[in-house]
């Protein structure tokens, strides 16, 4: 590899640099926007992208809400439109699609690339001192192939179907036996998984090779290590899980026989002749991937809220290097804990309890986390803005999440409450109360270098306050649900005479729901209404201390005019005998 | 403005445990949110097991929640003094890191015995002098949207002529163990008994067997808890507890599976 491909040189190899200074609009319009190799462009098309599907699963999760509380009653406003055959009400098949849906955009077209495509792009060259990506025309393929699934994800919505309705887990044989909406799911996914791969081949070789001279790995910010080590653990997971899903659509199409058993009477109709697989696998593989998943769709949100916090309360991160341990040991741990999404699924049950006791450490490097955080804020002074009220909400979100994820650790416990609502509100603790919570202080803390204007402050902190509220109200009474035995994918609940009184519960979670979609809008406007008419941002308006802030904001292809030297670690607020509150890694000593 | 979001972060602590407890107390209107009621031997130490949990998660919650609002009340209005500049400490590291994995490993260990008793140690019976696993009283079928039950007849063996078949209520003796087979037809379905704390995924191309002893004569809800397809909501049996005598006679009164019969009759 040539300083070609490492683009050292600030930039000028840019093919598409001459197209950004074309006379034609269209010519200008493609060469910023879709040949751009600049990480910092191609971070911004995963954040937009991301932010509009955030949009779409949010509105399929309010659909399926809708049917909790008011069962095969119409939809308001566009029921009619989009089930005339059936008056406007959800059909049991499309409940089924809704959800699938809602999980597969959160997890790999939100979470994922928002997490790793927006900010890791965006964030892991400027914080460690590099021109660009170590890769920058791999960068860009990844995100291209993000379209194709896309792509493949509305065309499964537009099959008989209406899309692929076996979960996002989906198990075989239920995944490989109905409709053609599986076929199109599952190849988009191993679009998806492409994609993330060439993203972390890229963010791996970037983080080890191109580090600004001084800049020691302990002296990368929380927010590198995060997505280094998310990097990682994508780079051993997604081959699997895209071997797999290969080998889920070859089952598919050419009955290849991996996981579809002898003797299957597949919808009543005439046994099917399997070739002697084991569904079990799928499970397996699916579970090796998707742990580790877990991680890396929290990893790169605790490492941001980690600088947030630090920089909010004016004081070093408590504890850098153990935080930095606990997260290699989340994720060496994360690899070994699977089986235990598979407690009651016919595995061997010896097994189980090699995998209970995993589950049970990997609660510890967790918990590590949660004290050095308070031990952060403790003797701070603290600045409550938008950011840090974010990063405040995912430390309690956080809590709950993880300690809930305690009673799944526990395998007996786990018998009961595997399957049911228990297990939707410890996640969405997790993803939604912690990961998206994590990613909108985020998008407050960095959103004045990446449009070089502030967002609004006061909305900010009501968007925060009203979708903490909401975010509990929604989730926490679900731990009830789940104790009860409340499951979860189920088009009606309230056929089991069992659960018929819990009907004014889920009432209460479908306003609360509505409740945080309406917060959302706050954002949405806030958002745009920044875009254009924010308040101009200076280059360091948090007075933090890592190398973004050095440079002006909306920074140019090639970032750093010339590349900063790093003399200390990226925490130094408040260092005794400075002259200012914070000490910016590349500020030369005296 | 900072004592506000003090008091916001403190209420998640509080209101979250006192929603809890009234939930637990079966106080209105949080009443009926807990655990429903049991009826399974077994299922009174994954109870007792639930509950511990959740009082450890109790203790961490309300100490790091108090401690998190408390820090905000407390440092977010320390604006005209500055931050306290110290980066770590390796004895507090060690301290919450040891005490933690105590108790972790405490409940890794201390809950051994009840999966042992729930998933591994299935209930021996004297056979002849020897002892061996008790065999399942019945088989049960999962199928796309339903369950079959096919009882082992007087030969008390699965898979002979004197089976009985029944569809979607599965009646069980009570107050001894009994062993149940399970197979699914078609796609993985899940056989779940919430009163029992029981729950199996029924994997097609497996055989699972699960056992329990029941309390007391009720009649219980069977539910599928594992997605099958569009009608998995509906699919749903029922469990009729009733004594062993109770059992031996309508076990008597039916009359045996067809099909199993007619082969038997061409032998």
């Amino acid at each position: 590899m040539t300083a070609e491909g490492f683009s050292l040189n600030g930039g000028s190899d840019d093919v598409a640099a001459e197209h950004r200074t074309s006379r034609n609009p269209l010519v200008r319009f493609l060469g910023t926007w879709v040949f751009s190799r600049d990480h910092k462009m191609i971070g911004l098309q995963f954040l937009f992208s991301s932010l509009i599907w955030l949009a779409i699963g949010g509105l399929l999760a309010l659909a399926i809400r809708w049917q909790l509380a008011w069962p095969w009653t119409e939809i308001p406003i566009i029921g009619r439109t989009l089930f005339a055959a059936e008056g406007g009400q959800i059909t049991p098949q499309f409940y089924n699609v809704l959800f699938t849906m809602h999980a597969t955009i959160m997890v790999f077209f939100v979470v994922v690339p928002i997490l790793t495509g927006a900010f890791g792009n965006y964030l892991i060259p400027l914080m460690i001192g590099a021109r660009d990506m170590a890769f920058p025309t791999m960068n860009m393929l990844s995100y291209w192939l993000m379209w194709p699934a896309f792509g493949c994800m509305i065309w499964a919505m537009a099959t008989p179907e209406q899309g692929p309705d076996f979960g996002w887990t989906a198990y075989p044989p239920l995944s490989v036996l109905f409709g053609d909406a599986q076929s199109l799911w599952t190849l988009g996914l191993v679009f998806v998984g492409i994609s993330s791969m060439l993203g972390s081949i890229n963010y791996i070789t970037t983080v080890l090779q191109l580090r600004a001279p001084g800049m020691t790995l302990f002296r990368m910010p929380m927010t590198v290590w995060g997505l280094f080590i998310t990097a990682i653990l994508q780079a051993f997971a997604l081959p699997v899980l895209t071997a797999a899903l290969v080998m889920l659509l070859l089952e598919k199409v050419f009955q290849t026989g991996f996981f579809l058993p002898n003797g299957l009477e597949a919808n009543a109709i005439q046994p099917l002749d399997g070739s002697g697989g084991q569904p079990l696998l799928w499970q397996h593989l699916f579970w090796f991937y998707s742990h580790p998943a877990v991680y890396i769709m929290v990893l790169p949100a605790m490492g941001m809220v980690s600088d947030m916090l630090s920089c909010g309360a004016r004081k070093p991160l408590f504890g850098y290097r153990p935080m930095v341990y606990s997260m290699i040991a989340i994720s060496g741990l994360g690899f070994i804990v699977w089986g235990h999404h598979m407690f009651v699924s016919g595995m061997s049950y010896f097994l189980s309890v090699s995998f209970m006791i995993s589950t049970m450490l990997i609660a510890l490097p967790s918990g590590v986390k949660v004290f050095n955080w308070l031990g952060t804020i403790w003797g701070g002074k603290l600045r409550m803005d938008s950011p840090t009220l974010f990063g405040l909400g995912f430390i309690s979100m956080f809590i709950i999440g993880g300690l809930s994820g305690l009673l799944m650790a526990a395998t007996p416990v786990d018998m009961v409450i595997t399957d049911t609502y228990f297990i939707v509100a410890h996640f969405h603790y997790v993803l939604f109360g912690s990961s998206i919570l994590g990613v909108f202080g985020a998008i407050y803390f960095w959103f004045p270098k990446m449009f070089g204007r502030m967002m609004n402050d006061f909305w900010g902190q009501v968007h925060f306050f009203l979708s903490f509220i909401f975010v509990n109200g929604t989730f926490f009474p679900m731990h009830f649900l789940g104790a009860r035995g409340f499951l979860r994918r189920t088009a009606d609940p309230y056929v089991v005479e069992g659960f018929r009184d819990l009907l004014p519960v889920n009432q209460f979670i479908t306003w609360c729901a509505f409740g945080m979609a309406a917060a959302q809008v706050i954002f949405l406007i806030n958002f745009l209404g920044s875009l254009f008419w924010g308040r101009k941002a200076d280059a360091n308006p948090w007075r933090a201390n890592s190398l973004e802030w050095t440079i002006p904001n909306c920074p140019p292809h090639g970032n750093f005019a010339s590349i900063p030297e790093v003399y200390r670690g990226p925490y130094e607020y408040s260092y005794p005998g400075h002259d200012s509150d914070y000490w910016p890694q590349s500020e030369a000593p005296a | 403005m900072y004592r506000f979001w003090g008091l916001l972060f403190l209420a998640v602590p509080v209101v979250g445990t006192l929603i809890y407890l009234l939930a637990m107390l079966g106080i209105a209107p949080f009443q009926g949110l807990g655990l429903p009621p049991n009826y399974n031997e077994a299922g009174v130490e994954i109870d007792h097991l639930y509950n511990l949990i959740h009082v450890i998660m109790a203790v961490v919650f309300v100490a790091t929640g108090l401690m998190l609002g408390g820090l905000i009340w407390k440092y977010g209005a320390r604006q005209e003094l500055g931050a306290r500049y110290f980066t770590h400490s390796n004895l507090l590291e060690l301290t919450w890191s040891v005490a933690a994995a105590g108790i972790l490993v405490f409940l890794s260990l201390y809950q051994l015995n009840s999966w042992a008793e729930n998933k591994l140690e299935r209930p021996q019976v004297e056979i002849a002098g020897r002892t061996e696993p008790q065999p399942p009283l019945a088989k049960v079928v999962a199928k796309r949207f339903g369950w079959e039950f096919y009882h082992a007849g007087p030969d008390g063996r699965l898979d002979t002529p004197d089976d009985v078949y029944v569809e979607n209520v599965l009646r069980v003796p009570h107050g001894e163990p009994v062993v149940l087979q399970l197979e699914s037809r078609d796609v993985i379905h899940s056989f779940f008994v919430p009163g029992l704390r029981l729950k199996q995924d029924v994997v097609p191309g497996m055989q699972h067997f699960v056992w329990f002893k029941a309390t007391s004569p009720v009649e219980l809800e069977i539910i599928c808890s594992e997605l099958c397809g569009w009608g998995h909501y509906t699919m749903q049996g029922r469990m009729q507890l009733v004594s062993r005598a109770d059992y031996d006679r309508w076990l008597s009164e039916q009359s045996p599976w067809k099909q199993f019969a007619a082969e038997g009759e061409q032998e």
